[in-house]
């Protein structure tokens, strides 16, 4: 697909993406420490992260295996040797002077994740340059309010793993790059490689846009790429970009300023204010002098470990939701809708639908009423007090015909709220199945009281019959509508 | 017989069989530190009270019956690049002065749990780089043999302090020599063992491709005591090799019949002291007697092995030293002119960066020592944009071509024979205005590291002023043992090894 000028946007916006994310260890890349998010400054520490001297690192094997994982799901190739580099550059929170990163050869690249949307609106493949793994700083803050231009270092965060994510420039809306941004969150979620909680910093994003302007005579002028940065959620990336996109184009309408002509500018996101500004340039551009890590060795990946990995790894969600939607029978949708909430609701759903035997019953009750309802009370599923073997057993009464949905919507409700069983609350609710005789005395009396409606019916207006069933329920609450119905017009044809 | 002239081997011997005290050895070495230091200068810290200590502990250990550890009572020299949680650990560097890691080394640890007495931080060039100990923020170390003269370096104090009889055995380390050339000036026998062998975990990295610990003593016999405890897999250190170690002790003796040493002619040219070579030529002479064959080898590559070291070495040390900044440790310059404005936010450029690039500049500058600061912008500048194919990447491949150099040669013979250094100890201050006679003080010896195999260097006669010559054997990986074996042969056949200083011989 390709994303052409029109007479709204008279331009092609181009976006790229570079996303950090924090893999879910116990401890950290290089040391023992752990990486628990929230302790006091400075406590999860020891001589390997705080760059001691004559201290070394020691690959966390885990965090390797995790960021395979995330590669190998995002389609990579997985390179059987790799390496680790330095990057050098000096501040405050990078406590040896250098990152130990990866340069030439990181572990794993030439990937692709598509972003669907079921609604059909937009289906973009974003390519993915690479993947990489490497340490996080800690964090720097600069202690403004005390006027003294302090700044506080907190080394907890140094040393984290971090996964680098970096997408061909392949988006062609902020719109998709949001979409986009969701589903590698999912992606990632999914796969218990990182918790991607942007609020904790464990996703970070970066984004690279520019405009290509069709200009008379077919050529195409592009404006300089502008990095846009401190992006805190996905919302946020997509402001920022739908107010870049503005931005470039207005200053490329004023200077017709191409790029290459002046160096990529960065600039930072202030999401109060809802614009983007320039950061300060380096009057040079950076030279991080990377060489190989000595202190490391190199990585070997055999076919066998990788064969390993990827069978243990679980379906991403974009397989989930086909093979919900082939199992279950279930629209695209419904299966969208289900992947999307994280694999412990599919879990739920799946073992509801065993019990059902129907996809599509079990899957409007998770969407209308499992769903509904925790999304008011909050929490996860997992904590959700009315488990699978209660909804179907709702479900399976109506089916009987003990009640109609619209009781057994009442029925869960209650049972969610007072947390007591089914049979308590169907009979403290006066809910008792109504039998066949009951039925037709029941209903003998009420055409009886409608002669009006009898008559209407043998003239063939059925749908007269439709007046009794409120009379019915007032009669009787527990009766069940259809039967009511069915019931009575039996007895009229044989009047 | 003094404790300070029994070996090493011996003197834990006298302990574990009771005839000799922890605290009778350990007192008469801290004797002689305090009588001799004070010409020599080997020591950076001396932790008296902390021997003593230890030395009574093992004692009381022993009476009550409980096992000792294979380095019982023997007193221990660490050289001041390896941390230790009860001692200062400055490199030599006013960088470092004073500062106190909060653990020991693997290596350190090592050596308390075997029961050896740490009796003192030893004197070294600043963050192990330089040949003569004249690089030490703290003042050069004296020669034992000649008080005017270098002790060679980067393990001058370790070596000196052997050499004096200040302690039996020293920890030293070495990166392009730093062992083996001080040990060859002092008349000492000093060992780098193949890389990997010995954990760098604690050790103070100048170049981590490079470094490697070992062990400096009288004797091969009393080297491989000592290797025994410090060498081991330790999963600390990525680059450790997870293999036996073997008991390098035990096959010292047997005869060096079928032995096939490597004599590079190349060694013996222009440069090359020429009483340095006649006592080369006759250790191997003696070589030849012990039943060993000396076949003539080439190593096309070797001349570059300065060149290239002096590229590989200060690219990784610009790097491993850009950790001491001022920020979170060491040394750090006084707040001057530029302080951070109030206010200043980092994004504006404002008075947080200017003052953060000041503070940095102001302590790198105050607190490392110039020829630190030579190798930090030889590194920085081989590293950088535009020059990193042409210098560093260069580098790597001539250190492939020397490797294969050493891996063809071994496939001739078992060990490479030649002299450690060109000259006997020079005088303090001879060298150190021109920096590039200085660098090719590590002409025998930077090939070595740059293949990643073990070397050792040993006294093989004496300048008629009485200065110590070395002999220097390097080995296949791994092949310790064979070093080991091939200098206690020739240890036993002649006597250089026994010879001490006058002032180390001085009434007691």
């Amino acid at each position: 697909m390709t994303a052409t000028p029109t007479a709204a946007a008279p331009f092609t916006t181009v976006i790229g993406l570079e996303v950090h994310v924090q893999l879910q260890t116990r401890t950290k890349l290089f040391c023992g420490c752990s990486t628990t998010f929230g302790a006091p400054p400075n406590t999860h520490v020891c001589p390997t992260c705080l760059g001691l001297p004559g201290s070394l690192p020691v690959m966390n094997r885990t965090a390797f295996e995790l960021a395979v994982r995330a590669a190998l799901a995002l389609g990579c190739k997985i390179a059987p040797f790799t390496k680790w580099d330095r990057k050098n550059y000096f501040y405050p929170d990078l406590p040896k002077g250098y990152q130990i990163s990866q340069f030439d050869l990181p572990f794993s690249s030439e990937g692709a994740l598509e972003v669907v949307d079921p609604k059909g609106a937009l289906s973009r493949n974003v390519r993915i340059t690479r993947v990489h793994l490497e340490e996080d700083a800690g964090k720097s803050m600069h202690d403004e309010a005390a006027g003294t231009g302090d700044t506080r270092i907190d080394l907890n965060r140094a040393g984290t793993p971090l996964c680098e994510i970096v997408t061909e420039p392949d988006l062609r809306s902020p719109q998709e790059a949001r979409a986009w941004l969701n589903e590698l969150k999912l992606l990632l979620v999914y796969l218990g490689v990182s918790d991607c909680n942007m609020q904790e910093g464990s996703l970070r994003v970066d984004a690279n846009v520019n405009l290509h302007i069709p200009c008379d005579g077919g050529r195409i002028a592009k404006t300089p790429i502008v990095e846009i940065k401190n992006m805190n959620s996905f919302r946020s990336v997509e402001r920022a970009l739908v107010y870049e996109v503005a931005r470039q184009y207005e200053e490329w309408q004023a200077t017709k300023a191409e790029m290459g002509k002046t160096p990529k500018q960065t600039r930072g996101w202030d999401d109060p204010a809802g614009v983007t500004r320039a950061q300060r340039h380096k009057e040079e551009s950076s030279d991080y002098r990377y060489f190989p890590e000595p202190d490391l060795v190199p990585v070997t990946v055999s076919d066998e470990w990788l064969a390993a990995t990827r069978d243990a790894m679980g379906d991403p969600p974009s397989v989930l939701r086909e093979k919900l939607a082939a199992t279950w029978k279930i629209p695209p949708y419904d299966a969208d809708v289900l992947v999307n909430q994280g694999h412990e609701l599919v879990a739920y759903f799946q073992d509801l639908a065993e019990r059902v035997g129907e996809g599509k019953v079990a899957s409007n009750w998770m969407q209308q009423d499992v769903l509904r309802t925790l999304n008011e009370r909050g929490g996860s599923i997992d904590a959700f007090p009315v488990r699978p073997a209660t909804v179907a057993d709702i479900i399976g009464r109506v089916a009987k015909g003990d009640f109609d949905t619209s009781r057994a919507r009442e029925i869960f409700a209650e049972v969610l709220a007072s947390g007591r069983t089914v049979d308590d609350v169907v009979a403290s609710m006066g809910i008792a199945a109504v039998d066949d005789d009951e039925l037709i005395s029941l209903c003998r009396e009420l055409l009886a009281e409608n002669p009006r409606v009898v008559a209407d019916v043998k003239g063939g207006k059925e749908q007269a019959a439709a007046g009794l069933i409120g009379q019915a329920k007032k009669k009787n609450p527990n009766v069940n509508p259809g039967k009511v119905r069915a019931m009575c017009l039996d007895l009229i044809r044989r009047m | 017989m003094q404790p300070s002239d029994m070996s090493a081997v011996d003197l834990v011997t006298a302990v574990r069989q009771g005839d000799l005290t922890a605290l009778r050895a350990t007192e008469v070495f801290l004797e002689r530190i305090e009588r001799l230091d004070g010409q020599i200068n080997a020591f950076l810290a001396v932790d008296r009270e902390g021997a003593l200590r230890t030395a009574a502990a093992i004692d009381a250990k022993r009476k009550a019956g409980k096992p000792l550890g294979p380095l019982a009572g023997l007193p221990v020299a660490v050289k001041d690049a390896l941390c230790t949680s009860d001692l200062p650990t400055t490199c030599a560097s006013k960088m470092l002065a004073g500062f106190r890691p909060p653990y020991d080394a693997e290596v350190v640890a090592r050596l308390r749990a075997a029961d050896a007495v740490i009796v003192g931080k030893t004197n070294m060039d600043e963050f192990a780089m330089g040949g003569s100990n004249e690089n030490s923020a703290f003042g050069p170390v004296h020669n034992p043999w000649d008080l005017t003269r270098a002790p060679g370096g980067s393990s001058g104090g370790s070596a000196a302090c052997v050499a004096a009889d200040m302690a039996p055995v020293a920890i030293g380390s070495d990166t392009g020599g730093s062992i083996r050339q001080p040990a060859g000036l002092c008349g000492i026998t000093g060992l780098k063992p193949t890389y990997g062998r010995v954990s760098r975990r604690g050790l103070v990295a100048f170049a981590s491709s490079l470094d490697q610990i070992g062990p400096m003593a009288r004797s091969a016999a009393d080297c491989a005591l000592l290797l025994e405890t410090i060498a081991g897999h330790d999963p600390g250190d990525a680059t450790s090799l997870d293999l036996p170690v073997p008991a390098y002790g035990t096959d010292l003796e047997r005869p060096l019949e079928g032995v096939r040493i490597g004599r590079v002619p190349a060694h013996f040219g222009a440069g090359l002291d020429p009483e340095v070579a006649h006592a080369v030529e006759e250790a191997f002479a003696a070589f030849r007697a012990a039943g060993a064959t000396i076949i003539d080898i080439d190593m096309p590559h070797a001349d570059a092995g300065v060149a290239t070291y002096y590229l590989v070495a200060p690219c990784e040390a610009s790097s491993n030293l850009a950790r001491y900044d001022g920020a979170h440790y060491g040394h750090r310059a006084e707040p001057g002119g530029h302080r951070a404005e109030p206010g200043g936010a980092p994004a504006s450029g404002g008075g947080f960066e200017s003052a953060l690039v000041e503070m940095y500049c102001r302590s790198r500058a105050e607190g490392f020592g110039p020829e630190v600061k030579r190798r930090i912008m030889l590194g920085t500048y081989a590293l950088s944009a535009g020059y990193y194919d042409a210098y560093y990447a260069k580098a790597l491949k001539v250190r492939r071509l020397i490797r294969q150099d050493y891996l063809d040669a071994f496939e001739k013979v078992d060990l490479i024979g030649g002299p450690v250094s060109a000259t006997a100890a020079f005088k303090l201050g001879e060298k150190s205005g021109d920096p590039l006679a200085m660098y090719l003080v590590d002409l025998y010896t930077v090939c070595t590291n740059l293949a990643g195999v073990g070397g050792i260097s040993f006294p093989c006669g004496f300048t008629k002023g009485g200065l110590p010559i070395g002999f220097q054997l390097q080995a296949p990986a791994l092949a310790e043992p064979l070093l080991l074996r091939a200098t206690d042969r020739y240890q036993h056949l002649t006597d250089w090894h026994r010879r001490r200083p006058a002032i180390a011989a001085r009434p007691r």
